[in-house]
């Protein structure tokens, strides 16, 4: 098991003859993801050969699932039609949409988000600016790479995509269930709580690993949840200890303002909460392997 | 991108929303013409994107234009909180019977946004929010829905405000909501919002934050930008579309990815601890790409920084391969010749990672040292430093 992504998922490709879209969807399938079709409006009914895969694109998001019985989308769509593709996305109700863009205005994300509410909370989103999830050995959604490490017991859930990947490689040993990255922006649509809570329900993860960074309270109320409802051992790691009040670090919504979001404050929260917080993504690494010989 | 007092009241002004502005002034002697062309009693105030401006002395009422002089003259060059004062608003006088408070802004949390109200308005919103909860209205804004007369109208009384100035206020709040949506901005703040002599209800201070991942959208935010705050490096970077941050340390920062460079710098920093303290001088992330021509500016921008003594390259390879950051680097070094001067460690991993050492060991340039892990790429980097200091 795996959450969210299986080895029966069912992958459609928004925006996948863009040039990233057509990179990562040959990522795609050669990890192992069953991709059964692109969207674009303008090249409905063509199929492109993907590394000798036949993969058909279809006009809308709808009749993509009508056609193949797709149950997750991932977006490589521009920043300014992510919303609308997101939208779209939400009105086929598909089931997971993976947002991998990064520069989407927060109105936007914020906007399609409140659509999503509006309309039963069918969708789950991922993202945006965020790499996607990896259930190693099973199915690939988005542009982490599946050559760092296979299938395991470990759960990782992230705000940063390269951290996901160092981390991965630290404990590339050990394997992991699923890990996902949620994305840097201030608005996303899968919380470090709703990864959470999945992790606790899926029989195959033993232990979290929960990857944080400055700005925000994201770490604070995880925190609050592990408390309450987080049975398995989490193990936890902050970014941005040494960052300057004021500055945004990169993700749009990595930033210490005044005394809130801070990564002390974080790595505080956690720690009261019962998780072991490493200095470094080496000393996390540490900790789980302390966590899962225990 | 926060915007100045007076960028923020333009912006209101252009909006409909009804606001207490007069005009900029760098110098004392511009400051006493616009009060002269103003009239009457004026309020001299810093423009500085930090609060508390009133506390640090920075805002200062004047009778007369020769008063306006004096206190442009103190407030021109007064540091508030870290901030240089390099101009000031010279708005025209009022006189204040009630004072309120109006924000739209990003809640973060709750994936929404949100309207906070009080007809308690002039203190800092956050004592406000600590000292007299109960007198701040707190109203989620349905994104989809957006604010009409009637939200603007319910929001006003949850909030207290005086049944007289309702009618008005709310369509100011209409115009705010606009300006807030149009400019996609992630905060509009108006305190105070005042209920001045005449019975109208103005904006008397400004704040607002825009977002930069609009700009493509925004053709104005480019006008907005305050370059004379820009650090020069931090400027340079951006316009070879960099992200770089300047620090205050010795050592250099190079990798991919916001997480994994936020991490390098915490690395970095613990690292420095065991050689003399040394910190890291700098944000850079290169992204996914580092091409050689990526590199070579990154490299250009830290080299260029006089108080870097070392720099590290820490670079986990996903979707790019190590052998394309070797070549970089390699490349760049070449590009930048007899420039090149500080040492180099260099930690790959992940993708093709043993053709990018091969490619660095077959190189073997004097400046150049591999490190296998991103806490021994740390450790050597910050000992470099140190020893070069």
């Amino acid at each position: 098991m795996a959450i969210f992504l299986t080895a029966d998922s069912k992958v459609i490709v928004q925006g996948m003859t863009g040039s990233e879209g057509m990179k990562h969807t040959r990522r795609m399938l050669a990890s192992g993801t069953t991709v059964v079709g692109g969207v674009n409006p303008r090249k409905a009914g063509e199929t492109v050969d993907v590394d000798g895969t036949n993969v058909p694109v279809f006009g809308t998001v709808a009749d993509a699932i009508e056609k193949t019985g797709a149950d997750v989308s991932v977006l490589f769509v521009p920043p300014p039609f992510t919303k609308a593709a997101m939208i779209e996305a939400i009105d086929a109700e598909i089931p997971l949409a993976v947002v991998i863009t990064e520069g989407v205005p927060v109105h936007d994300s914020t906007e399609a988000w409140a659509y999503n509410v509006a309309k039963g909370s069918k969708t789950r989103i991922i993202g945006p600016n965020c790499p996607g999830l990896i259930s190693p050995g099973l199915s690939n959604a988005g542009i982490i790479p599946a050559n760092i490490t296979g299938p395991g017991k470990i759960g990782l859930v992230s705000k940063s995509g390269t951290l996901t990947y160092q981390m991965m490689f630290e404990l590339r040993d050990l394997g992991f269930s699923t890990a996902i990255g949620i994305g840097g922006d201030p608005v996303i649509g899968t919380t470090h709580i709703d990864a959470l809570a999945a992790f606790e329900a899926d029989p195959e993860t033993a232990a979290i690993v929960m990857i944080g960074e400055i700005g925000g309270d994201a770490e604070e109320r995880a925190a609050a949840y592990i408390a309450e409802h987080v049975t398995k051992p989490v193990v936890g790691y902050v970014a941005g200890f040494t960052a300057p009040e004021g500055k945004t670090m990169g993700h749009a919504g990595a930033i210490v303002s005044g005394s809130s979001g801070t990564a002390e404050a974080k790595k505080q929260a956690l720690e009261a909460a019962g998780v072991q917080v490493g200095k470094t993504p080496s000393e996390t690494a540490r900790l789980m392997r302390q966590v899962l010989s225990a | 991108m926060d915007l100045f007092e007076y960028q923020a009241k333009q912006l209101f002004a252009a909006h409909g929303v009804p606001v207490g502005l007069g005009e900029v002034a760098d110098t004392p002697e511009q400051a006493q013409a616009v009060a002269e062309r103003i009239g009457g009693v004026t309020v001299v105030k810093a423009q500085v994107k930090a609060g508390g401006r009133g506390k640090a002395g920075g805002v200062k009422v004047a009778k007369t234009p020769a008063e306006a002089y004096e206190h442009a003259k103190a407030i021109l060059g007064m540091d508030i909180k870290g901030h240089t004062v390099h101009r000031v608003l010279v708005d025209p006088g009022a006189q204040i019977e009630e004072e309120y408070y109006f924000s739209f802004l990003l809640d973060r949390s709750n994936r929404t946004f949100l309207a906070m109200a009080s007809a308690e308005g002039g203190m800092e919103i956050e004592e406000l929010a600590v000292e007299r909860p109960e007198a701040l209205a707190r109203v989620p804004i349905d994104a989809t829905v957006g604010v009409d007369l009637a939200k603007a109208t319910e929001i006003l009384r949850q909030a207290n405000f005086p049944a007289e100035v309702i009618a008005s206020t709310a369509d100011t709040v209409v115009k705010l909501w606009e300006t807030f949506v149009q400019q996609d901005a992630t905060l509009v703040e108006i305190n105070p919002l005042a209920r001045v002599a005449s019975g109208d209800v103005l904006a008397l201070d400004g704040k607002v934050s825009l977002d930069e991942n609009a700009n493509f959208r925004q053709a104005g935010n480019e006008d907005l930008e305050d370059k004379d705050a820009a650090d020069p490096l931090e400027a340079k970077a951006k316009a070879k579309h960099l992200n770089y941050v300047k620090l205050d340390g010795e050592v250099g920062i190079i990798g991919n990815g916001a997480g994994l460079v936020m991490s390098t710098l915490d690395v970095v920093a613990y690292a420095g601890e065991a050689h003399g303290g040394v910190k890291p001088a700098n944000f850079l992330d290169i992204g996914g790409g580092a091409s050689a021509e990526v590199m070579a500016n990154g490299l250009d921008i830290i080299l260029g920084d006089p108080s870097v003594k070392s720099v590290f390259v820490n670079v986990f390879g996903g979707i790019t391969s190590c052998d394309a950051v070797a070549n970089g680097i390699v490349t760049a070094l070449g590009m930048l010749g007899a420039a090149a001067t500080k040492p180099l460690v260099v930690r790959l991993d992940g993708n093709n990672v043993e053709e990018g050492r091969r490619i660095l060991n077959d190189a073997a340039h004097p400046l150049v040292t591999q490190a296998d892990t991103m806490d021994d790429g740390a450790d050597k980097a910050a000992q470099l430093a140190h020893s070069a200091n």
